[in-house]
């Protein structure tokens, strides 16, 4: 077990290293002098040269590159050209916002979808089943920044219940804070919760017409046995699967939704970063999330041997 | 005949029955997309306006006799805009979509069939696209090409790419190990030759449903990336385009938020069911 740890652990790095020259590389094709592009064409030749040697765009390719790794690896990320400030610093000021929006959404997603999706592969063949099923197809096909406009429209501008924009601190006062998430949260989260029902049933389906089951019902054991003793830990490898897959989709999703909600997150900092041509901060982010991505993949690779003993490595 | 006899017949056609009845997923499906293909092929004859033609005279309007979805906030026709729109949708899907199918199954075909080291560095390689889904790439691609419609397909297409891959690389796994494909080889025909006339036939259905299921994701990838402003440009009537513009507009009129965001969900769910529909026939174990 150890022995694959310390294996998939090492494929991870290899690749979050793999991913870096991606992200490198991509910035290393702007057409023409990147100094020139960010300054503008009015921009003097000594802006550019003196931003050439920031971005440290004098010293050759590869070597910029070990260098920015190295610094990755310790955290240092270098300095960003619009805020004039650390990007390590600027990214981690700006998770205070999408860590919560993407936890809360997975923590709906998984609150709603796990007893749906068991419930309707137990009630299979019943008229829940394809009523549910339909209703997760359905709701797998509405794009969360609609539902979010639409959230915004009934729960702010109608009812005036929760704010349509903006983002409180937690430390400045909880409840508040709770507020300006909630809607975000829940238009992520609802999304994902269809997506995660049918994939929770497929998984449940699965491993119900398995023979241990049948044996197990066959034996007299009650419904709430079979299905809690037997079939969900029998399914937990997959519904893992599916949460780690979750993760990731709404740390990503959560891009589109802080530009719904104008919250001050890694989403709307990476569009100014865009817009500014900010390429040290925009190199630090999409690598921060691409390695949460590999990071979230190595988690439930880990976790197969502690939840299904039967799972051998070598 | 006999009641017996009846009624062992009906049992005998009974499963026939039930997996036509099933087949609802795929007209369902089909359904919807021939909508949206027929409205985006409309588009290019007639609209009943002019998708950028403004009218300060009915801004933010609901439904009238004369714009049959209501107007946005330059008076432009949400229905005329809706049309246009399903072009782009459909262009942006069916080119990424198309990329991710082509590349993916090269590379998946050819990791499965050489295998050894090749297999281990085409895979390896993939593995590490999967740490850049589409939006992630759009933000890396804007970054160095400026945002735009090619931007935003190609990420979309390179994003995609791993799942072709996998498919098609199991598919082939499975099939190059069958008689015909030895038959094959002991009459000497080159690995190429085997690959493309007799192994990649195999892997078409999977790889077939799988586009479809793409397509869905697709469109939400393109609407996303179009809203975020790093899509189609904003001159360009867009079902993303059109969500961003409403959103400043909202407490005034819904429309220009409903019928694009209904035109999106119609069409990714026509092209799920479309795909549940494909895989419920081409494979019939997956029911």
């Amino acid at each position: 077990m150890l022995a694959f740890l310390v294996r998939r652990f090492l494929s991870a790095i290899l690749s979050v290293v793999l991913a870096s020259v991606v992200v490198f590389g991509a910035l290393l094709a702007v057409p023409g002098d990147p100094a020139a592009v960010i300054l503008g064409m009015n921009a003097s030749p000594e802006a550019r040269q003196a931003l050439s040697r920031q971005l440290g765009l004098d010293v050759p390719a590869p070597e910029r590159y070990v260098r920015w790794l190295a610094g990755a690896f310790r955290g240092d990320l270098g300095e960003s050209l619009n805020y004039q400030r650390p990007v390590s610093g600027l990214i981690a000021d700006r998770l205070r916002v999408s860590v919560p929006l993407a936890l809360g959404a997975a923590l709906i997603a998984c609150l709603i979808a796990f007893p749906i999706g068991i419930f309707a592969a137990l009630r299979r063949g019943s008229f829940w089943d394809p009523l549910l099923t339909s209703l997760s197809q359905l709701g797998a096909a509405i794009p969360s920044f609609w539902l979010g406009l639409i959230f915004i429209l009934y729960f702010a501008v109608e009812l005036r219940w929760l704010p349509a924009s903006g983002f409180v601190p937690f430390a400045e006062d909880p409840v508040r804070w709770a507020r300006s998430l909630l809607l975000p949260v829940l238009a992520l989260g609802l999304g994902q919760a269809a997506v995660m029902t049918r994939m929770t049933r497929a998984a449940m389906l699965d491993v119900l017409s398995q023979d241990f089951v049948r044996t197990a019902r066959s034996k007299g054991l009650p419904q709430r046995g079979v299905v809690l003793k037997h079939a969900l830990r029998n399914a937990m490898v997959t519904i893992v699967t599916i949460l780690g897959l979750s993760l990731s989709n709404v740390f990503i999703g959560s891009i589109v939704i802080e530009q719904v909600f104008a919250l001050p997150g890694l989403g709307r900092l990476a569009l100014t970063a865009i817009g500014t041509r900010d390429f040290p901060l925009l190199q630090g982010e999409i690598l921060l999330y691409a390695a949460t991505i590999v990071g979230l993949g190595f988690l439930v690779d880990a976790s197969y041997g502690l939840l299904d003993p039967r799972i051998r490595y070598d | 005949m006999t009641d017996a006899a009846h009624t062992a017949a009906k049992r005998a056609v009974a499963p026939v029955r039930y997996a036509r009845g099933r087949r609802y997923n795929l007209w369902l499906g089909a359904f919807l997309i021939g909508t949206v293909v027929t409205g985006a092929l409309v588009s290019f004859a007639w609209t009943p306006h002019e998708p950028n033609a403004l009218n300060f005279a009915a801004q933010l309007t609901g439904p009238t006799s004369a714009n049959w979805l209501g107007t946005d906030h330059f008076g432009r026709d949400l229905f005329s805009r809706l049309l246009v729109g399903a072009r782009g949708t459909l262009y942006v899907g069916f080119l990424a979509v198309g990329i991710a199918l082509g590349a993916g199954t090269l590379l998946g075909a050819v990791a499965g069939f050489v295998g050894r080291l090749v297999d281990e560095v085409i895979m390896r390689l993939v593995d590490v696209l999967y740490a850049f889904p589409a939006i992630l790439m759009a933000l890396l691609l804007a970054a160095v090409y400026r945002p735009g419609t090619l931007t935003a397909m190609t990420a979309i297409g390179v994003a995609t790419v791993p799942i072709f891959a996998r498919i098609a690389r199991s598919s082939v796994l499975s099939i190059k190990e069958r008689d015909y494909v030895e038959a094959g080889r002991a009459l000497g025909l080159g690995d190429a030759r085997i690959l493309w006339r007799h192994v990649l036939p195999g892997a078409v259905g999977p790889l077939v449903v799988q586009a479809s299921l793409s397509l869905a994701v697709a469109v939400l990838a393109e609407a996303a990336l179009s809203f975020l402003g790093l899509g189609t440009p904003p001159d360009v009537p867009s079902w993303g385009n059109m969500l961003r513009e409403a959103q400043g507009f909202l407490a005034m009129s819904p429309y220009p938020a409903f019928v694009p965001g209904l035109a999106i969900v119609w069409t990714v769910l026509g092209w799920s069911l479309l795909g549940d529909g494909l895989r419920d026939l081409l494979d019939p174990r997956s029911r």
